[in-house]
């Protein structure tokens, strides 16, 4: 079959793909990544977290370059991005607290932990404090229900959690 | 690799014995508490102590009693170290010369012990997970091999559903009727999938076996997939667990190397090959048909069903879903036999099942358990009962879509049917303590708000309903709601439980109509006096 729309960008066929226009090196990894997947549209959810990974966070031009390469419309990128809790199209802070909201961790309060962090840095679950310092996330379940309430301080898991305990760690990071 | 190679490979791991054996955890618990840096002082103060040929030091998985982490295990002695840091590491090492260790220690022969039976977990916190003669040197690959030399597809189900077992994943679906709908779909293409994306909050005993024991799970597929004739295996784990996707990854590298997955495995005509699809954190993907899009790297919607996966699945092919327990299950099944399966349960449910322990207990941790053991049992002497004194109140079992079972059942036995009886179910396994201090109408809450959350929004009734619910229940918390409220959360529990389109929305109503049946009490404690306005306010009672 012919395909009857002309597509807005022709696409690569170029042995070598053209760098991107930015110069920026994590597009060349990226479509590396791609190519290891090849292009599948399948993929699409390896991809994105490969681009996550690489950048932070996903941002249009980022969106629109992955929809590019693998052939996918836009609509179909944005929406897989925007439906998955783990991408975030927003930067994060330099800083992460992520805290387990799973039953365990929760009925052994960490609620009181979320407001405790709430309070201090006056933002929300799932924001950012106004300097890009800290941000403030909840989980689902982080499977650590053996040592709950537990906390995730940029990546590293911490068993048994007070309010207290997690300001300190906070204000470590405000303060540094 | 054929069978004497494997033979081989385990005399060779079996002799390279040692004659003590520390085995210190590394499942992400214990990480999360240093033990990443005790198994390094332990290697230490082995070499320090000129100790290498007589001392294994071992990293291996969970070792059960989570809340006391990092474990350290020692054999034979049959000791086990609790809290270690790597400060006590010399001192560890200084008690098997004879010395004293002003270590904390467990008793191995506590209930929480003895009274397991492990299948699922016979290897965890025993083999090394990140070596595969590790595995090997416990009879591992040698029920693959068994079956794919000596049994026809055929044979292996019916083999499975001799045994009895039932899907793991909380409906209970009989593993061996699945396994036989999916070898008689037509079809050249067909897929295995197991799904490993444990959503539900409080559950951690499928990260716990992929962390531990992946060969097992990585047989179990291949087992299955040479039974309904698959060639390519899909693993979706949630990627809130990367150490356990890690650890499958070297697992199946290695298994790939040694011709035990991928093509002529064993030198068969049977080909498989496994790949790792990583979640993107949505629970509904737990859903089986939701599962498939987000294989398929879409938005993970479900479906309506039929056609069921068995039929058209994966890429429209006929598609095998299992959970990570049940794959887990499947070699001791053909290592041991289906009749030795079958004799271990109830009548109706066989086996064992495992169970993530946590919230109010003493204990906290992963039990397994032979299908039909009291509640009681679980939580009182297991667990050791709520901590400080406290009183159990309730035990949870089946996260969202389960139920609160009060303390006054305590005495029901653990298995299917037991459980639904009681406006609950098995669920996956997580199974949360709540003591005298929880509010049972703030635990409806929470798990309705997960519901809400997670809702993926295809249909209405759960997508509005569990609003309107969530609403309801806060509303109820506030003191702000009257016995006409009551009525309406119970008259939309019912409207979603029936109408939704899946699982997720069918069974959000549960933990809220299962605190209504047994604690309804609480709910009526904050209900505010009906205005009798005749109605006039009625309109405000569900808007946001």
């Amino acid at each position: 079959m012919t395909n009857i729309a002309t597509p807005v960008t022709p696409s690569p066929v170029a042995p070598a793909p053209a760098p991107h226009p930015s110069g920026d090196k994590r597009f060349k990894i990226l479509e590396v990544h791609m190519k290891k997947h090849q292009f599948r549209h399948d993929a699409l959810i390896e991809v994105l977290h490969k681009a996550q990974e690489l950048f932070g966070y996903l941002e249009d031009d980022l969106l629109l370059f992955i929809s590019h390469k693998l052939k996918l419309p836009p609509s179909r990128v944005y929406g897989v991005a925007t439906f998955y809790h783990f991408f975030t199209l927003k930067p994060k802070g330099e800083h992460t607290c992520v805290v387990c909201m799973g039953t365990a961790c929760y009925v052994k309060g960490a609620d009181k932990l979320v407001e405790a962090v709430q309070e201090n840095l006056k933002i929300k679950p799932g924001e950012t404090t106004p300097d890009k310092k800290v941000s403030l996330l909840t989980a689902r379940c982080i499977g650590a229900c053996g040592i709950a309430p537990a906390v995730v301080y940029d990546g590293i898991v911490t068993p048994r959690q007070t309010p207290e305990a997690t300001l300190e760690q906070i204000n470590k990071w405000v303060q540094a | 690799m054929i069978l004497n190679d494997l033979l081989q490979l385990k005399e060779k791991e079996l002799a390279a014995r040692k004659k003590i054996l520390l085995r210190c955890c590394m499942a992400a618990g214990c990480i999360s508490s240093n033990s990443t840096g005790v198994k390094e002082q332990l290697e230490k103060a082995v070499a320090e102590a000129g100790l290498q040929n007589e001392v294994e030091v071992r990293g291996v998985g969970c070792m059960k009693l989570c809340c006391e982490g990092p474990l350290v295990a020692v054999e034979p002695a049959n000791e086990m170290y609790v809290k270690v840091t790597p400060e006590n590491a010399p001192s560890i090492i200084s008690a098997l010369q004879g010395g004293q260790a002003n270590v904390d220690q467990t008793d191995p022969n506590a209930a929480f012990f003895t009274k397991q039976l492990s299948i699922v977990l016979a290897n965890s916190g025993i083999v090394n997970p990140e070596r595969i003669e590790s595995y090997v040197a416990l009879d591992g690959y040698l029920a693959l091999h068994e079956v794919l030399n000596e049994m026809t597809p055929k044979d292996v189900v019916e083999t499975m559903v001799k045994s009895g077992l039932r899907g793991r994943g909380g409906a209970g679906f009989p593993t061996g009727l699945k396994w036989g709908t999916v070898a008689k779909s037509p079809g050249s293409k067909k897929y295995v999938i197991c799904n490993a994306d444990e959503g539900d909050p409080g559950a951690f005993m499928d990260r716990s076996v992929l962390e531990s024991d992946p060969h097992s799970v990585l047989e179990g597929m291949a087992i299955a997939a040479y039974a309904v004739g698959a060639d390519q295996g899909y693993l979706y784990v949630r990627a809130e667990y990367p150490l356990a996707i890690a650890r499958l990854q070297l697992a199946i590298k290695q298994a790939k190397q040694m011709g035990l997955l991928g093509a002529g495995i064993f030198e068969s005509p049977f080909n498989f090959n496994v790949d790792i699809r990583i979640g993107a954190g949505a629970f509904v993907c737990g859903e089986e048909t939701a599962l498939m899009m987000s294989v398929e790297g879409k938005r993970g919607t479900p479906r309506p069903r039929p056609p069921f996966p068995a039929e058209s699945g994966l890429f429209g092919c006929p598609t095998l879903l299992n959970n990570v327990e049940t794959f887990a299950n499947v070699p001791a099944i053909y290592r041991k036999g289906a009749d030795w399966f079958a004799g271990i349960g109830t009548e109706k449910s066989k086996g064992t099942k495992v169970f993530a322990l946590a919230g109010k207990i003493k204990n906290t941790g992963l039990i397994e358990v032979p299908m039909g053991t009291p509640l009681h049992t679980i939580v009182e002497e297991m667990g050791g009962g709520a901590p400080d004194g406290g009183k159990i109140k309730a035990v949870q079992t089946g996260g969202p879509s389960g139920g609160c079972i009060p303390a006054q059942h305590l005495d029901t036995p653990v298995d299917y049917e037991s459980l639904g009886k009681l406006g609950s179910i098995m669920g996956s396994g997580g199974m949360i303590v709540m003591d005298e201090g929880t509010r049972m109408v703030d635990v409806a809450r929470f798990f309705m708000e997960f519901c809400m959350d997670e809702s993926c929004g295809k249909c209405i009734p759960c997508r509005a309903g569990t609003v309107q619910m969530h609403n309801l229940l806060d509303k109820i918390l506030k003191r702000k709601a009257t016995a006409r409220d009551l009525a309406k959360l119970e008259e939309l529990c019912d409207m979603v439980r029936n109408t939704s389109l899946c699982g997720l929305g069918q069974t959000a109503p549960n933990p809220t109509l299962s605190t209504l049946r047994f604690f309804r009490n609480e709910y009526e404690d904050l209900l505010q006096p009906d205005t009798f306005d005749g109605g006039a306010n009625h309109s405000q009672t569900v808007t946001k």
